[in-house]
Order: structure tokens, then C-alpha cells, then sequence
């Protein structure tokens, strides 16, 4: 098939070798799990379940509220011995509401009856159980993925393209899921293509990744899903450029992929709704890759959500020297850890140990316009002016220039030869303007209130105002009257 | 405690003193054939030129108070030296060549604000400067006398060339475009300026009179190739300065061989090959974009053509850049990239509602 | 010589004549300016401007006569919007530096008087007589008129925590001019 032409992107060295051919291992159950009750975009979920009460795996523990959220569930059973705040993955080391179970070490499932065949379903039926097992966008954006099919449904969306590029460095989760269990993929994606009402469907995979190539063909064989080899390049998994080099098309900036008539997941995602629909198992657990220059043996890891970090590095031999940065996620989009005392979330793929020479970064130097930041981007940006501006304390001026359209995927720091925080700037002023615009929502409430309470208390005010004066003229015209009666009495005295 | 690290947790091998160390390392094959062609005078104004503008450059940020090690570390300083010599007469007296790198460096770059802030390029800057302050010693060019040729002053004869002006006799010779330049003054046809003193062999074997960096077309041509296989330049911009000068070339010099000279002759000759590869691929005062960089390229091309043509000075290059890097800014702010989902004019493509299947 | 001295002066007293009648012709009612001001200032009224009110503020700012950076409440954000407003160029570094405040109840201490209640201009304590108030965050504007009138410190004014929700990455320190320590 014809791909078309891409923009930008980087080739960084992969260092995929350290765990691409380590086999997934199921990881032995920990004793306590650490479950945050917000892993995903949107609302976070509400707690049903009290401490010291018993749980089984995969029951409800959190509900979804409002439209865009996720519920989640008990990643084994056993006993709830907290709820409250615990370090969160997150760059500001700030806890999170979170629940924390103590294994039993029975890992029982609760019971469930699953249909005998899921394409007897409704449409809407595998969007609704796909909902209720918590499922989000695995690769990483953790989006609700039902909130997504039903969206694509309504949209009458024609193409489903299913993200195989994990362009990540270290990074080999995917390729691993994709090798050893393609024909549960495959029709994890039939069923989301069913739900969906796609006529195409295309499964795009780096073409680095040939083992995962091959054992996704041989699975599609035969049925609608096409395998497509696409370049391997960061962010070829950014779904925008796996849209445009499938389809030749590019979502508008205002809009959703749905505009254009297209849905993407990513390949675990597709996995999992599989697991959710087929088993009626919700999403409580998935493939981590822990890998790094200073892990002592990289792999391929099955873990419950809300398995510490620690525990995954501990049972990969620990480090082999003592890490530089330790990175939940990938190491260009990744957020550095502190300490590695934090859950394994829906959206970690890997965890990785790294020494100072992979990090490979020094102080920044001043900018010499070399312009590699805009060969680089992706999405047609120009870092360099946008970070001037960000610098000089103008970030509105940085929004002008596209800092909305960033997807911080940090290929302009990557090559930046002066080692300017690109992407950092980007976020801070991100961040910057939310808050501005936090600020100013506020005022305009506190504004009304003020308003308000100034209209009450001229008012109580007037009223007292008028009831004096009312009592006043009460007072003089019985006054008055007792006045002509005295008056009257005279006058007959007279 | 550091403070948290922002992603990416990776870089590219690449730093600024590697994109310097690399382009000088590209300029080497010419500067080595240029210190053979023309001698001990040519490595003296090579080094005065090097040393004043490291000197020159440690002194201002000292009185900047600033840190001197990291800014001299980075190489900008003298790879700006460096093209400077190149564009140079080889003989040229020692305190053209101090001059000029102090300019570069000080004025040129440092006043405003250091490495990445200067709109003009330095070493051009201080060639214009050069020119026009001092016409004499710029203009004053010698025939090539390789080392170990019977002409070919000894280390001590070249120290006096550089330092006391003392002059060779028999060796002071016209570049090219000079040469032509006075002919046509006197009213003789550009064939007959040409005879027996333009051959394109030797022009691009680099054996006549010029600037270290004019005579050595090849080997400048052979640096920036690398510079490009590199990926530290890019193509835009040195091949429309090419495009920019041998389109108007051939077109005049078809309809009138008398008077316009032809393509190979503006290719091999001046400072074309140094402007295209290694002075207008200069990523301080050239636009940001691949577009923008072929229309600065462009432009530099056509000036550089035009002043040659009709001109009051022979050679135009440096003018040319100089006159691009002020029209930087507009092509920047005119030429961007075009964002994902959004039109040139960075509205939002249209959100078209998609049909029912039938 | 008397020529030009004449022609430039009779000049510039024409041009100065047109001036000035343009100045009272084209006189701008400075209430436009005042009105746009008192939009941007958080209107709570609390006067730790020392000007009456946010409408005096702005009269004060529109005539000059106070500084964009008089509101404590509201920050560098409106300092910024305030400069940008009148053109003028605000150092807001030292109103940056101020981090945002909101009142806190420190129940312990609370005797249920219902005096910070009374006072605050934006109804952000919610409480009744003889029972424990509390601040309704979203409302609050750190105007700090609730901690003047508590008789038992009970209300403060404390740093906003900083939640993962309002969180965000501090601007990145690069030394690009990479100064000698003294």
C-alpha cells in the first residue's frame, strides 16, 4: 500500500534490543496494590467501597462521574486497608486519592457471565462493557475509550486504524503483545470495528518491528484487518501521524479524528477490549516494559495496576549501577520519577532506569537559529521563536505561534545543539496560561458575589429605610390625631 | 536536590561545538591548499586573524563580566576568524587581518548580545568594512607561488610581508573580477580581458590570484558537500545562490557574450563557493525555514550577480549577504511552516460532516 | 537667515494652534478608561488599595495616580492586563513574588461570632451564630478584611495548596549569559 509523506520527526537511537526478545513474564503478585482513583483524562472517580472491606479481583472500587471518565477496579482480590492520598506518577511528586489493597494471594476473580459469542452484541452493548471495565487509551494518552467508540459511532466513522507505533526508545511493550498474543488483537480490533460500524480497517506498525509484523499478518489472515508497515520514526505512535501516513489526511486543528471519518487505538487498547467484551474482564492489568542502561535484566513484565515501581525494578535483577534518572514512560515523552515508591498506572508502558550517558543532556547554551527544531517538528511549529517569546515573559506571544498545537513530544529538545529546554518552556507556559485563565473564571464569580452582596445589602438598606420612615409617618399620624382629638376636646371644653 | 528533569530524557549527539568543529573541519582541505598556493604570508594573516578575534572576544566578556572559558569553548568566535581569512588577500598587512577579526567578533557580534543574537553576518561585516575603510591593502592580490616554488617567500620573508608590508617584487597581481572589472573601465570587451588571463581549468584548480578562499572552488565545494552528507547544512540555501547567479549569467551572457561573462566563469571566481557553502548557511543570520532559506539563498545569488554586473566594486558577495541578513527578519516572519490540521494562514481546516453510508 | 527664523516659527505656532484645538475637540471623556479598568480589577471592594473601592482604584489609575501594581488580590495577572490596558511599561517581578493567599479557618480557634462572615465582600465564609465558619475557596479573594476583624486569629490568610490539578512546570533556568560569580 501507498503511504504517504510525513513531516518532521526524529531517529533516536532505539536501544530496543535491551528487552525486545525478553518474553512477557507475569510478575508475582505484590502484597499490597496502590490504586489511584484518577488514571485517566477527565473526572476522576468516586470511591464505592469502605476500608476493611473485602474485594475481589477485577470488582468495581471506583465509579465513573460525568461524561468523560473511567470507573477502576481491584487489580486482585483481597482487603481495603486505605483510601487517601498516596505519591502520585506525576513530575510533581503531589499525592493522589488512591486505594490500597492487601493481597490475599488468592487473586480470585469475581464471577462474571460473559456472552458465548460477543458479535451477537449490539453495537452499543460493546461500547457500554467496554466503558464498564475502565478501558482507556493505553498508549499512553488515557483517554475513556468508550467515550471514543461512541463518539466514532455517532460520527459514522468509516476507517479504524490501529496504532502499532510504539516509537518510544526502550520501549517494547507493544511489539511483545503484538508477537505473542496478535490473534487476541485482531479480534479485540474486529470487535472495536463492529462497534464502531468501520468499513476499513488498518493496523499500522513500524517496520523496525518485523517479528511483530509477521505474527500480526498471519493473525489477520483471512479477515478485513489489513497490516500496514509504516516508516519508524518518533512520534510515528503520535495517532495524528499514524492518520497521516494511512490515509493522507490530517485532522483539522479545531476538530477530533472522528471529523475525517477516523478512529485510532492503540494495539493494547484493542487487546484489552477484547479481555473486557469476550471475558467481561475489566482493565486491571497490563505490559510494562522496564528496561535502561541500569537495569541489571530488562524484560517484558505483566503487573497488576497499582504495583509500585520499586517492585518491578527489584524483580528485574535491581540496577546493575546506580541510575542517573529513573523515567516512568518513555524517555522522550516520560516523566522523571523521585522516587520509585509510586502505582503502575492504565497509562505506563515502561519504566526505565537510565544512566547519565543515555541522558546524554548538559547546560543549556544560547540559541544559534540553527532551525533543527523546525526540520523537526512534527507539527510544523517553530520552537525557537515560541520559546524566545515563553523566555522573555511573553507567552500569549508564544500562542500566536502555535503553542496550542504542541504536542510536547519533544523532538525539538531532542536535537536542539544547544540543549535548550524546548519543550519545558512549552509547558510552563502552558500551564502559565491555564492558570491565568483559572484566575480569571474566578474573579468573574467572586466579581458576581461581590456585585450581589452589595445589591443585598443596599437593598436590607432601603428596606430599613422604608420601614423607619413608614413607622415615622405611623408615629406622626397618630401623633397628629391625638393632637386634633386634644384639640377637639378643648374646643368642646371651650 | 536537582530539580525535577523536564522530558525528553535522551538527546541527539550533537552540541554547538561539534557544529563548529565540524564546518571548520570542512574549511580545512581549502585553508591547507591555500596556505601551499600562497605561503608563509597567508598562514600569518590565517593566525593573526584567529588569535585577535579569541583576545578580542575574552576582553569584552570580561568587561561584561561574564564567564570567558564557555563562550570561547564554543568555537563561533573563531570559525568567524577563520571564514574572515579566508575572504582576505593572502598578503595582506597583519593589522587588516586584527582589525577585522576584532570588528567581527566585537562589534559585529558581541554588542549585540553575543552568539545568536547578530543580524549581520560577522565576517562579512567586517569584510565590508575592510573594504570600504581600507581599498588599497583589500585589493591588492598576488599571483600564487606554492611552497618550495623558486617565488615563494621563506619564513622570514613572510614575516616581513605580514608585518613590515614589504613588498615582493613581480608578484602583485589583479583577482579575476577585479582584472575584468578595470578592462571594461577602459573600454576593452570582456574577450579580450578574458584572453590569457581566464582559464577555467586553472580557475578551478585554484592557480591565480585570489583570496584564500576564492581560489580553492573545489575543495570549498567538496566541505560543504560534507557539511550536507552531516546534516549540518542543509541544500536550500547554497544551491539557490548558485541558481541565483548562473540563471541571470546564462541568460545575459547568451544574448550578449560581449559584455556578460558566462556561468562558469561567476562560479569559479570570488567568493561564491565560500558565500554558498559556508557564509549564507550561517544559521544566526539566515531565515528559519527550508523555504525561506532557498529565497535568502536566491536573493543572495541575484545581488551578488547584479553588483558583479553593474556594480561599482568587482566582487559582491559579501554586500549581497549582508543585504539578505536584514531581509532575514521579513522572510522569517513572512515564511512558516504550515501547522498540522491548519491552513497557511493557520486557520483551522474545515470540519466537513461526513455523509451517511447509503 | 530672518527668513527661516520667521517661516519656522510662524510654523510652529500654527502647527501648535492646531494641536491644541485638537487637544479640546477630540477630548476623550476619561470615563470610557475608568469603566475598562474597574473590568479588570477583581470588584471585591476590600480597599487594600487604600483607594474607596475598585472604582476609586481606577479613577486613581486612570488619572495616574497610583501604580498598576496596587492590587494585592489580584496579582500579577491583573497587573499585567492593567499595564497592557494604560501602555505603560509595569515592573510586576515584586507582585509576582507575592504567591496567592486564601483565608483559612483554624476550626480549634473559631468562637462562631460571625464577624468575619459579616464583613467579607464576596460571601465566601459560609457559618452561622455560635457554629464553626468555613471558606468557600472558589470564592475567596485574600482581601484579608475577615483576619482584621477575628477576635481570636482564628481566620488566617494562608498560601493557596498547591494541588495536581493546578500544578504546573516552573520556568526552565537556562544560563545563557553565563555571568563570573563575584
Amino acid at each position: 500500500m501507498k503511504l504517504f509523506k510525513l513531516r518532521g520527526g526524529v531517529h533516536p537511537e532505539g536501544w530496543k534490543g535491551l528487552a525486545a526478545e525478553r518474553a512477557i513474564r507475569v510478575l508475582p503478585l505484590p502484597e499490597r496494590l496502590f490504586v489511584p482513583l484518577q488514571q485517566h483524562v477527565g473526572a476522576p472517580a468516586q470511591p464505592l467501597i469502605k476500608v476493611g472491606e473485602h474485594v475481589l479481583k477485577g470488582q468495581i472500587i471506583g465509579a465513573s462521574q460525568g461524561f468523560i471518565s473511567a470507573p477502576v477496579h481491584a487489580s486482585t482480590s483481597g482487603r481495603i486497608v486505605a483510601i487517601g492520598d498516596y505519591t502520585a506518577a506525576h513530575p510533581s511528586g503531589l499525592a493522589a486519592p488512591t486505594v490500597t489493597i492487601e493481597s490475599d494471594g488468592e487473586d480470585r476473580w469475581l464471577e462474571t457471565d460473559s456472552p458465548s459469542d460477543p458479535f451477537s452484541l449490539l453495537p452499543e452493548e460493546i461500547a457500554a462493557a467496554v466503558g464498564a471495565a475502565g478501558i482507556v487509551g493505553l498508549g499512553g494518552a488515557t483517554f475513556p475509550s468508550a467515550v471514543k467508540l461512541n463518539l466514532s459511532r455517532k460520527n459514522n466513522v468509516r476507517t479504524l486504524i490501529i496504532n502499532g507505533g510504539e516509537c518510544e526508545p526502550y520501549i517494547t511493550c507493544d511489539d511483545r503483545l503484538m508477537r505473542e498474543r496478535a490473534s487476541d488483537i485482531i479480534e479485540g480490533v474486529r470487535l472495536i470495528r463492529y462497534a464502531v460500524g468501520a468499513v476499513d480497517v488498518m493496523v499500522g506498525i513500524e517496520e523496525n518491528k518485523p517479528a511483530a509484523l509477521a505474527s500480526m499478518r498471519a493473525a489477520a489472515a483471512g479477515t478485513e484487518v489489513q497490516v500496514i508497515a509504516v516508516p519508524a520514526m518518533y512520534p510515528m505512535g503520535w495517532d495524528k501521524q499514524m492518520i497521516r501516513a494511512l490515509t493522507g489526511r490530517e485532522v483539522p486543528a479545531d476538530g477530533r479524528s472522528a471529523d475525517i471519518g477516523v478512529l485510532v487505538h492503540n494495539v493494547a487498547t484493542a487487546y484489552a477490549v477484547r479481555d473486557a467484551v469476550r471475558f467481561g474482564r475489566p482493565l486491571v492489568s497490563r505490559l510494562v516494559t522496564v528496561s535502561g542502561g541500569a537495569v541489571a535484566e530488562p524484560g517484558n513484565l505483566e503487573v497488576p495496576i497499582g504495583t509500585l515501581v520499586e517492585t518491578l525494578f527489584q524483580y528485574c535483577g535491581g540496577f546493575s549501577e546506580k541510575p542517573a534518572r529513573m523515567v516512568l514512560g518513555g524517555p522522550m515523552m516520560g516523566i522523571e520519577l523521585f522516587t520509585a515508591a509510586v502505582p503502575v498506572v492504565k497509562g505506563t508502558s515502561g519504566v526505565l532506569a537510565l544512566t547519565a550517558r543515555e541522558i546524554g543532556s548538559t547546560q543549556a547554551s544560547p540559541c544559534i537559529r540553527c532551525s533543527s527544531c523546525v526540520r523537526a517538528c512534527p507539527v510544523g511549529l517553530l520552537p525557537l521563536e515560541m520559546a524566545a517569546h515563553i523566555r522573555a515573559g511573553d507567552s500569549n506571544a508564544a500562542v500566536s505561534r502555535g503553542l496550542k498545537d504542541c504536542i510536547a513530544c519533544g523532538c525539538c529538545s531532542f536535537v536542539c545543539p544547544s540543549h535548550i529546554p524546548l519543550v519545558h518552556y512549552f509547558n510552563f507556559a502552558k500551564g502559565e496560561l491555564m492558570e491565568q485563565e483559572r484566575g480569571k473564571l474566578k474573579q468573574e464569580a467572586t466579581r458576581k458575589l461581590a456585585d450581589e452582596r452589595i445589591a443585598r445589602t443596599q437593598r436590607i438598606e432601603r428596606e430599613r429605610q422604608e420601614a423607619a420612615e413608614k413607622r415615622k409617618a405611623a408615629r406622626e399620624a397618630r401623633e397628629f390625631a391625638a393632637k386634633q382629638a386634644a384639640l377637639q376636646t378643648t374646643t368642646e371644653v371651650a | 536536590m536537582n530539580a525535577i528533569a523536564h522530558s525528553p530524557h535522551a538527546h541527539a549527539p550533537i552540541s554547538v561545538n561539534r557544529v563548529m568543529a565540524l564546518v571548520m573541519l570542512a574549511l580545512t582541505p581549502a585553508t591547507l591548499f591555500g596556505f601551499w598556493l600562497y605561503g608563509w604570508p597567508a598562514i600569518n594573516v590565517w593566525v593573526m586573524s584567529l588569535l585577535a578575534a579569541l583576545l578580542g572576544e575574552a576582553l569584552v566578556l570580561r568587561l561584561q563580566q561574564r564567564a570567558v572559558r564557555p563562550v570561547l569553548m564554543d568555537g563561533s568566535g573563531l570559525l568567524t576568524a577563520w571564514l574572515l581569512a579566508l575572504s582576505l588577500p593572502p598578503w595582506a598587512p597583519w593589522w587588516i587581518a586584527v582589525l577585522g577579526s576584532l570588528f567581527a567578533v566585537i562589534i559585529s557580534k558581541q554588542l549585540y548580545g553575543g552568539l545568536g543574537q547578530n543580524p549581520f553576518n560577522p565576517a562579512m561585516a567586517a569584510r565590508v568594512m575592510l573594504l570600504i575603510s581600507f581599498p588599497m591593502e583589500m585589493t591588492t592580490w598576488v599571483a600564487p607561488a606554492p611552497l618550495g616554488s623558486i617565488h615563494a617567500p621563506g619564513w622570514l620573508e613572510g614575516l616581513a610581508v605580514t608585518f613590515t608590508g614589504s613588498q615582493v617584487d613581480g608578484m602583485a597581481s589583479a583577482s579575476l573580477l577585479g582584472h575584468v572589472k578595470t578592462e571594461f573601465t577602459r573600454g576593452i570587451g570582456l574577450e579580450q580581458a578574458l584572453s590569457g588571463y581566464y582559464a577555467p581549468l586553472d580557475a578551478l584548480l585554484g592557480s591565480r590570484a585570489g583570496s584564500l578562499g576564492e581560489t580553492a572552488a573545489l575543495f570549498l565545494l567538496a566541505g560543504g558537500l560534507f557539511l550536507m552528507f552531516k546534516r549540518i547544512i542543509t541544500w536550500h540555501a547554497p544551491v539557490a545562490m548558485l541558481i541565483g547567479v548562473v540563471v541571470p549569467a546564462l541568460i545575459f551572457s547568451a544574448v550578449s557574450p560581449a559584455h556578460y561573462a558566462g556561468p562558469l566563469y561567476h562560479l569559479l571566481s570570488g567568493g561564491l563557493m565560500l558565500g554558498a557553502f559556508f557564509i549564507i548557511t550561517d544559521p544566526v543570520t539566515s531565515p528559519n525555514t527550508a523555504t525561506g532559506q532557498f529565497i535568502f539563498g536566491l536573493g543572495c545569488g541575484l545581488l551578488t550577480w547584479i553588483i558583479r554586473t553593474w556594480g561599482g566594486y568587482p566582487e559582491g558577495v559579501a554586500f549581497a549577504v549582508m543585504l539578505m541578513n536584514a531581509a532575514t527578519p521579513i522572510i522569517d516572519h513572512y515564511v512558516k511552516p504550515r501547522i498540522y490540521g491548519r491552513n497557511r494562514k493557520g486557520v483551522s481546516m474545515s470540519i466537513e460532516p461526513l455523509k451517511k453510508e447509503s | 537667515m530672518i527668513t527661516a527664523l520667521t517661516s519656522l516659527t510662524i510654523l510652529g505656532a500654527i502647527l501648535g494652534l492646531i494641536l491644541g484645538v485638537a487637544a479640546r475637540v477630540f477630548r476623550v471623556e476619561g470615563n470610557a478608561l475608568v469603566a475598562e479598568l474597574v473590568d479588570i480589577l477583581p470588584g471585591s471592594q476590600c480597599g487594600q488599595c487604600g483607594f474607596p473601592g475598585c472604582a476609586g482604584a481606577a479613577q486613581a489609575l486612570a488619572e495616574g495616580r497610583a501604580p498598576v501594581t496596587l492590587c494585592p488580590p489580584g496579582g500579577r495577572a491583573v497587573a499585567i492586563a492593567l499595564a497592557a490596558k494604560l501602555g505603560v511599561d509595569a515592573d510586576v517581578s515584586g507582585v509576582q513574588d507575592s504567591v496567592p493567599m486564601i483565608a483559612e479557618v483554624r476550626e480549634e480557634l473559631c468562637i462562631g461570632c460571625t464577624r468575619c462572615f459579616k464583613v467579607c465582600p464576596t460571601d465566601a465564609i459560609m457559618g452561622a451564630a455560635q457554629q464553626i465558619h468555613s471558606v468557600f475557596r472558589e470564592a475567596c479573594t485574600a482581601c484579608g478584611k475577615c483576619e482584621e476583624v477575628c477576635p481570636t486569629e482564628s481566620v488566617k490568610l494562608q498560601p493557596v495548596p498547591v494541588t495536581l490539578h493546578a500544578w504546573y512546570w516552573n520556568k526552565p533556568v537556562t544560563q545563557t549569559m553565563q555571568t563570573v560569580a563575584a
